[in-house]
């Protein structure tokens, strides 16, 4: 099909209306709305690093005050993680592809979803709101006693404002869990299933199992503030690295929340842009799981430098390793899928090939800081900054770009251009590692993180760094304007651009509103695209 | 239609049946459009309230995990904290808590097999046993304020001497955290009880309303499943914040 | 329901009795200074009467294995997060050095 169906309305047309879209049960509608909502994040967040890269351009704190470079960092932090990373993948694709993926008309409780939108927007309505008030400074991470005690900032209604938007992930994550297990269409067994959706439902384990506990946590903050119930006061007896402890049960895993999706998402572009059967599958489906469980038992690693026990870190520092594992089975399943296939260098793929490479810096770099002996030289430094980043921007938001562009033409009905995308891909990625490779040599060198002077010596690599930040601001730039032409001018989607395997591309550009015309019954395994010569099905 | 022609193309193969739709196995009115079966339709809602359940379960567990911390660090604390609270008010409730899983249970049953008026009145009953809580507790925080036990710049223990009258009492260091983890251990389980009757009340009106039957009654258990749970946070709480010095007497 | 299982009226009676009694032997156990034991006694009791509750009262006797699974994850979670984190305060004092 080269033209849209105009007999059929596709979810985007009917029903009209603003209240029709507000009050939306289609999957497919909540997963547009959040899209719309986490790109506004995304620029807010943006905005605050452009603050942290300008007072870096020079050694001396010249550019704001200390207390306005605290509020810089953690604004940054706070966005950037609850309400850009955490929905990215999973409320946007994941809502739009699940679904569909598992051949069936919707989530198990579309209200439920919508509600998850709704408290997503009400949670960032707070934060806007302490953005306004002048913001909190205690750094995402909320350290006690200082955030339960000492700062003067909204630090009750920042945590209010996360508890709020945890509190819409955990509904995301239940409904993916539900559906994935009761909603498969006849003759989708596990095995059959697209890894993205493996990829989901390990995500959607550890957002209910970990999002609670840091629930708690920063409810206990605000009860410490408002109520004087003092949990982490040293002076009544208090432990902060207590509070240390519950918040990492949490935000460790939380890493794996905004990765997992990423690597779902891999998966599908891998495959399809290789047209080949993923190598390993059933490898890549356990990494998955075993990711998400091995996951909650590495929080310690954060708190080596606390009063935490030296044998307890042993502990920690042990297991860290072998979480790094399953990671690269991943990622040596995907070089093996794209060996020896046909490769098309498509946008989506050059997004692909930029994530294996930084994903693989970050994942390696995590080992340096997961021995303990280095972690004592290297925590709180510039490397710790870099290594996250190189994951989750060289990672997770590389992946979620190359998702947006393989689906946009099924979500939105539209083709974008190639070229411009191609450029951004490129920019993103120069522009990425000419942000955050310096910042590996700075905290090697010393450079703490969290200060906004430092050493002249330490200036020519800032410098770099926030010139690459200028490149990495614009790569991120052109995909808004190029996407937005082309829900304008672009030209009409076919079924399948791509030529891809999958539930998805069976079905019309945009798709209807209830997906499928009729019910879905499948008999090939995932990815088939030789089926007639013997494939290894790991 | 193009999609079999596309279908075949990708490999998955599209049953080429008409859609099965709602009228061909009579629909039951309260069937959700994207589910096939009343069966399904209610295994959904069960996991459902199950994973929700799960992430109550880790809720209250950082609180647990608090106690457990605080309670190793500060043994003493614990035991003569413990027993400034009032084992007969938190026992009595612990009663109430269960005859209430046991009315609300019934209700679930009686919605089973049909019976509108066991239902309704069940869930009163849950309802008012919910209720009963709620007031007890009242009495105990108030006991609580009284006895300056309230954690923060107004904390001056007092106890009930042997001549009757309030005096001033020194607690251990780590007593102001015990009464910290007291008030937000039971206050967030009172609140989920707040909740709880809350939704006991909707379901009340629902049912009055002669809107579950047999054959639907999901939200009637899937409630009950919220009840039970906080029942069981309660379970824990009574022997973990009161009994803990009850073998050297109880004081409050 | 066709497929529900519909439980007599007297197992929730018998479970709802059980309870109670529980109740009482916990409150009298917590009398008696048993060390230790007092505890054991004290978790062992609400562990069994939480377990009551779970079975018969949530009917998980009933369900699919997949929500047995489920409600045994959600508590296993939870000695991850006890485990683990009192692995830290319990080998503090180890190494001989203060503080660490």
């Amino acid at each position: 099909m080269s033209t849209p169906d105009t007999e059929r309305h596709s979810y985007l047309d009917a029903p009209y209306g603003l209240k029709a879209w507000l009050l939306t049960k289609d999957h497919k509608r909540i997963a547009m709305l959040y899209l719309m909502s986490i790109t506004v994040f995304f620029a807010i967040g943006g905005m605050f690093a452009a603050g942290i890269r300008i007072e870096l351009l020079t050694p001396k704190g010249d550019f704001v005050t200390a207390d306005l470079y605290n509020k810089l960092f953690t604004m940054h932090g706070i966005v950037m993680i609850f309400f850009f990373l955490i929905p990215s993948i999973p409320a946007t694709l994941g809502n739009f592809l699940i679904p569909i993926m598992c051949g069936t008309k919707d989530l198990a409780f579309p209200r439920i979803n919508l509600l998850s939108w709704y408290l997503y927007v009400a949670g960032g309505v707070i934060l806007l709101s302490v953005v306004a008030m002048g913001g909190v400074d205690t750094g995402w991470t909320f350290y006690t006693p200082y955030s339960s005690t000492a700062s003067i900032t909204n630090v009750s209604l920042a945590a209010t404002g996360a508890f709020v938007a945890g509190f819409s992930s955990i509904l995301t994550g239940f409904n993916f869990i539900v559906t994935i297990h009761r909603m498969r269409a006849p003759g989708l067994t596990w095995f059959r299933l697209p890894l993205f959706v493996w990829a989901h439902y390990a995500t959607s384990l550890v957002m209910i199992l970990g999002t609670p506990v840091v629930a708690i946590t920063l409810t206990l903050i605000v009860a410490e503030r408002t109520l004087h119930l003092g949990i982490f006061d040293p002076r009544v007896g208090g432990d902060p690295v207590l509070f240390q402890h519950l918040f990492w049960f949490y935000s460790h895993p939380a890493v794996y929340i905004m990765i997992l999706p990423g690597m779902g998402v891999m998966s599908e572009l891998v495959s399809a842009m290789s047209r080949k059967q993923v190598f390993g599958y059933s490898f890549v489906a356990f990494s998955s799981l075993a990711i998400a469980v091995i996951g909650f038992l590495v929080w310690g690693h954060h708190l080596f430098v606390s009063s935490q026990s030296a044998y307890a870190g042993l502990v920690f520092s042990i297991i860290t390793m072998l979480v790094a594992v399953p990671s690269a089975v991943k990622t040596f399943n995907w070089a093996a899928t794209m060996y020896k296939g046909s490769v098309s260098w498509e946008s989506p793929t050059f997004w692909v090939v930029g994530f294996m490479g930084l994903f693989a810096i970050g994942g390696l770099t995590g080992l340096f800081l997961a021995t303990m002996g280095l972690d004592i030289a290297l925590h709180d430094t510039y490397f710790v900054v870099a290594h996250f980043h190189y994951i989750m921007v060289g990672g997770a938001i590389m992946a979620f770009m190359g998702g947006l562009h393989f689906w946009w033409p099924k979500m939105t009905g539209r083709m974008f251009n190639e070229t411009f995308a191609k450029i951004s891909a490129v920019l993103v990625f120069l522009g990425f590692n000419l942000t955050f490779f310096p910042q590996f040599i700075l905290g090697y060198m010393g450079m703490p993180r969290r200060y906004y002077a430092y050493p002249d010596e330490f200036q020519v690599l800032n410098v770099a760094s926030s010139l690459g930040a200028s490149i990495l601001a614009l790569g991120y730039l052109l995909p808004a304007i190029y996407f937005t032409y082309s829900l304008v001018k672009g030209k009409a989607a076919p079924a399948n651009p791509w030529g891809a395997k999958g539930l998805e591309w069976t079905i019309p550009s945009p798709p209807p509103t209830f997906n499928f015309d009729r019910d879905v019954v499948v008999t090939e395994p995932a990815y088939d695209y030789n089926p007639s010569r013997e494939v290894h099905v790991g | 239609m193009a999609d079999t022609t596309t279908g075949a193309a990708t490999g998955h193969a599209m049953a080429t049946h008409a859609p099965t739709g709602h009228g061909a196995h009579g629909h039951h009115p309260r069937l959700q459009h994207h589910f096939y079966s009343m069966e399904q339709q209610l295994e959904a809602s069960t996991l459902g309230m199950w994973v929700f359940l799960v992430t109550e379960i880790m809720f209250f567990g950082g609180l647990f995990m608090a106690y457990i911390v605080y309670r190793t660090m500060y043994p003493l604390a614990w035991v003569e904290s413990s027993r400034e609270l009032n084992v007969l008010m938190g026992g009595t409730n612990t009663a109430v808590l269960i005859c209430s899983s046991l009315t609300m249970v019934l209700a679930v049953r009686c919605a089973q097999v049909g019976s509108r008026k066991g239902l309704v009145t069940s869930l009163i009953a849950t309802i008012l046993l919910g209720s009963v809580f709620l007031v007890v507790k009242f009495f105990e925080y108030k006991a609580k304020f009284a006895h300056g036990l309230v954690p923060g710049p107004y904390w001056d223990p007092h106890a009930v001497a042997a001549d009757g009258t309030l005096q001033r009492i020194t607690l251990p260091f780590g007593s102001e955290i015990f009464f910290a983890l007291y008030f937000i251990m039971t206050g967030i389980h009172a609140a989920h009880m707040i909740v709880g009757i809350g939704l006991m009340t909707v379901i009340l009106v629902m049912s009055a309303k002669g809107r579950f039957s047999a054959e639907y009654y999901n939200p009637v258990e899937i409630s009950g499943l919220y009840w039970h749970f906080v029942d069981i946070v309660w379970i824990f709480l009574f022997p973990l914040l009161y009994l803990l010095g009850y073998h050297l007497g109880n004081v409050g | 329901m066709s497929t529900a299982h519909i439980v007599p009226v007297r197992t929730y009676v018998a479970v709802w009795v059980t309870l109670l009694v529980l109740t009482l032997t916990t409150s009298w156990a917590a009398s008696y200074d048993f060390g230790f034991l007092n505890t054991a006694i004290a978790l062992g009791i609400a562990v069994t009467k939480a377990s009551l509750v779970v079975i018969f009262f949530m009917g998980v006797r009933y369900n699919t294995p997949l929500t047995k699974v489920v409600v045994v994850a959600g508590f296993f979670w939870l000695f991850i997060l006890f485990g683990l984190g009192m692995s830290d305060y319990m080998t503090r004092d180890w190494i001989g050095v203060p503080g660490r």
